[in-house]
């Protein structure tokens, strides 16, 4: 049996005085003496983003929470999260969609699965190289206050952080606090003003804290001279956008214009389009059916992206 | 000296012709009554003899007996009092011994002698009519419920002197001519064409009612969701007479007759409050009477909160949704009660109401999980519709309502596709799209080709139980009725798979 495997199923101690330990936490203050780790720890040698972000987020949050991570782990990023509802779990799914390595910082023991609807998830994670981590001992709960404190160690075990959305009092923004006070970067995802969702983001940037805007901000930041192909590939997927909707017929088209990001539903839709209740509703059957839509909350629609 | 009269005993919905036989004959003065009577039957005997009294009339001190037969079945109420009087004076020969003939008598006895209602008139007067008598004796206060029996005589009483004078000479009371609060008095005020915008939810509601699919409509409070299901009623095809018939017993039966009218018009929408009790809903007692989804039948039961109902009051709805009829066993009797109402339940799509919505919604997910748990899968089984109200925008608030459309022309799209069901199934025993029995859907729903292809991408696309298949088919049929087509085409379809009950990520 090799390492990796032997290393997934099991649950082991490093404390603070073994090599193993990352390196990164001794620089900082008010750093657990030891860990518990399932699966992997983050490798020293490459480099790491934490996601934050709201539990309760919006379909917009979703879809940049897995873009980001998925271009990030695409290059060889480390994602760190917490293993929350929300913006934790599009993280992680981000980025082992993209191929990379994914890490968990959990507010209970390792060996509970909190939320235990993210299982697959937990399980996702240790089966591609990623790894699971806690301060506290195996068989702890999740208490409340645990998760604001265990936000310290998601910062810290990275080099930049990622603010995809955060209201006003969210615990993202107990992250941003630590992340500032051990001089890490900060960056949010802007959101629209007047979004309760993105007030903290917004916020965020209003202090100072970098605008991603897109992926290749947050990698230019991480490589110093990182060159994008971005034009020519941004110009290859409107090319590609083009001929996918080739086949749909107007009605399909003008519906699929229409769709956005966010959760839209049917009513809304049809007055945007113009089209009847009917030709609406047949018309976003068949979108979802080929994959321009997705209905994720019934009644409601929104683009489908196209990693999914 | 003997004599037996006519009344009649009200099981459920179904009525029973009751005698009422009394003897007065020699013996010790006694006064009582047999025949499996309930205390308030027993109770009758104080009330016909005071009443008797304070009209002149006293009991001779003799054996008096009366026996309500059939003697197996319990009989309840207050309705027996003007039958056991008539009776005792035709025995008494107070009134000519062939006078009571062929009439059936019902009402209840005040001490003073004057009479008062009683529940279920309506379906006695049938009862009668079948049963050939030539008239009927009931309170005056019930008399508009004889109006709808035309072909009869029915002869509304105030007290007994006026009973006797028409018994004996066959004078009818001088007021019986005047004229009853005027038919149109109740009519429906509520129409389509006062909800502004909310075009899904007035289609559904015509899919809804073409077919009589039964529907969920979810949204944030204050949408209108209670509006558009108060309005649903206006849509189905009107009554037909056996049918007004029909609810009108059933509403007579409860004691909810309007005052005024003795038919009733529209079809009734019930709303119960998402407290109420398991009896209150299904119908219950000691002798069942009917609940909300019996006073539904044929109309729509609209169960605003449904997440909030109890879940033990909730599950009592399967039998019903599924059979078209609920039936009660009790110690003395088991009745079963007609129940085909078309449900249109209500919800929000969170516990604060605003999800997905999320600049206003802070709901976690658990907490949108836990309450949409709280609908059981058999139930949400039976609702083939789903549609989601929003809340209407300023403009069309604002806007005239000259273009929205009026319940008048919606009725009229469904009576289309009434008539083509009508058609289609009058050989066989169900009479709307929604009752289709599973095997019976390749028959009646033939698909085009684009059709047959776009239902089995959909079927492994979009991931659909075998159930949820046969609800898009229910659908789809209904659909292509509305557009008078008779194999049902892509788009019918595709429609369809939008109304339906779950999400894609379930």
């Amino acid at each position: 049996m090799d390492k990796q495997s032997r290393s997934a199923a099991e649950l082991r101690y490093i404390g603070k005085e073994d090599r193993e330990y990352p390196g990164i936490l001794r620089q900082y203050e008010r750093m657990p003496a030891g860990l518990y780790v399932k699966g992997s720890l983050p490798d020293p040698g490459r480099r790491s983003v934490a996601v934050v972000g709201a539990r309760n987020c919006s379909g917009y949050g979703r879809t940049q929470a897995l873009q980001f991570s998925e271009a990030l782990a695409r290059e060889g990023v480390q994602i760190i999260s917490g293993l929350a509802y929300g913006i934790d779990t599009y993280a992680h799914q981000g980025a082992l969609k993209g191929g990379g390595a994914t890490f968990a910082v959990l507010g209970c023991g390792v060996d509970v699965c909190y939320p235990k609807e993210n299982y697959l998830l937990y399980e996702e994670i240790l089966k591609k190289e990623g790894g699971i981590l806690s301060e506290y001992e195996p068989g702890t709960p999740p208490l409340s206050w645990h998760f604001p404190i265990r936000n310290r160690i998601i910062s810290a075990l990275a080099d930049l952080i990622l603010v995809v959305e955060a209201r006003k009092k969210s615990g993202s923004l107990i992250t941003a606090e630590y992340a500032l006070e051990q001089g890490k970067n900060i960056f949010a995802v802007p959101g629209r003003v007047g979004d309760a969702c993105s007030a903290g983001c917004n916020a965020l940037i209003a202090q100072g804290a970098g605008i991603a805007w897109s992926p290749e901000v947050l990698l230019e930041e991480l490589f110093s001279g990182w060159q994008s192909g971005k034009e020519a590939e941004s110009e290859k997927a409107a090319e590609t956008e083009d001929g996918r909707t080739a086949a749909l017929s107007p009605e399909e088209k003008k519906i699929y214009s229409c769709l956005e990001s966010a959760e839209q539903p049917l009513e809304s839709i049809s007055r945007e389009s113009g089209l009847e209740i009917r030709k609406t509703a047949a018309a976003l059957t068949n979108l979802c059916m080929n994959g321009f839509a997705v209905c994720r909350v019934p009644g409601y629609y929104c683009r489908a992206e196209d990693w999914e | 000296m003997f004599c037996s009269v006519l009344s009649a005993e009200i099981y459920g919905v179904e009525t029973v012709p009751v005698r009422v036989e009394a003897d007065v004959s020699d013996g010790f003065p006694s006064f009582s009554i047999v025949g499996s009577v309930g205390t308030q039957v027993r109770e009758a005997q104080e009330r016909v003899r005071t009443a008797l009294r304070n009209t002149g009339i006293r009991l001779p001190p003799k054996r008096i007996t009366i026996n309500l037969s059939p003697g197996n079945l319990r009989k309840e109420g207050t309705r027996f009092d003007l039958p056991i009087a008539v009776a005792i004076l035709s025995a008494m020969e107070r009134i000519p011994a062939a006078s009571p003939e062929g009439l059936l008598f019902l009402g209840e006895l005040h001490l003073d002698g004057s009479i008062g209602a009683v529940p279920g008139v309506l379906p006695s007067l049938l009862l009668a009519r079948e049963a050939g008598c030539s008239g009927c004796v009931i309170p005056a206060s019930n008399r508009f419920e004889g109006r709808a029996v035309p072909d009869m005589q029915v002869v509304g009483v105030k007290n007994l002197q006026e009973l006797l004078d028409y018994l004996k000479a066959g004078s009818l009371p001088d007021w019986q001519e005047e004229t009853a609060g005027e038919e149109s008095a109740y009519t429906e005020k509520v129409d389509f064409s006062q909800i502004r915008g909310q075009e899904a939810v007035k289609r559904v509601a015509v899919i809804a009612a073409s077919g009589f699919h039964n529907l969920m409509l979810s949204g944030p409070p204050g949408s209108g969701k209670s509006m558009a299901a108060r309005r649903i009623p206006t849509i189905l095809p009107p009554l037909t007479e056996k049918e007004r018939l029909e609810i009108s017993g059933i509403y007579s039966i409860a004691g909810r007759l309007p005052k005024s009218s003795p038919l009733l018009h529209m079809r009734p929408f019930r709303s119960p409050h998402h407290t109420i009790s398991p009896a209150a809903l299904c119908g219950g007692g000691r002798i069942p009477h009917p609940g909300e989804i019996t006073l539904a039948h044929r109309g729509v039961l609209f169960l605003d909160e449904l997440p909030e109902m109890r879940l033990s009051t909730l599950e009592l709805l399967r039998q019903p949704l599924e059979d078209r009829r609920i039936t009660i066993s009790r110690l003395d009797c088991s009745v079963s009660f007609p129940a085909e109402f078309l449900l249109a339940a209500a919800m929000n799509p969170c516990p604060c109401g605003y999800y997905p919505d999320r600049n206003r919604c802070t709901c976690t997910q658990q907490m949108i999980r836990k309450y949409r748990q709280k609908l059981s899968g058999p139930i949400l089984d039976r609702i083939d519709l789903r549609c989601d109200v929003q809340e209407v925008g300023y403009r069309d608030l604002k806007g005239g309502g000259e273009d929205a459309v009026s319940s008048a022309v919606m009725q009229q799209q469904v009576m289309h596709a009434a008539e083509i069901q009508k058609e289609r199934y009058s050989r066989e025993s169900w009479l709307f799209n929604s009752e289709l029995p599973s095997d019976a859907l390749d028959r009646y729903c033939p698909l085009t080709d684009e059709g047959e292809r776009l239902l089995s991408r959909a079927f492994s696309s979009l991931g659909l139980s075998a159930r949820g298949y046969h609800r898009i088919l229910k659908l789809s049929r209904t659909i292509a009725d509305l557009d008078n087509e008779e194999r049902i085409r892509a788009d019918h379809i595709s429609e369809a798979i939008t109304y339906r009950s779950t999400g894609q990520n379930g």
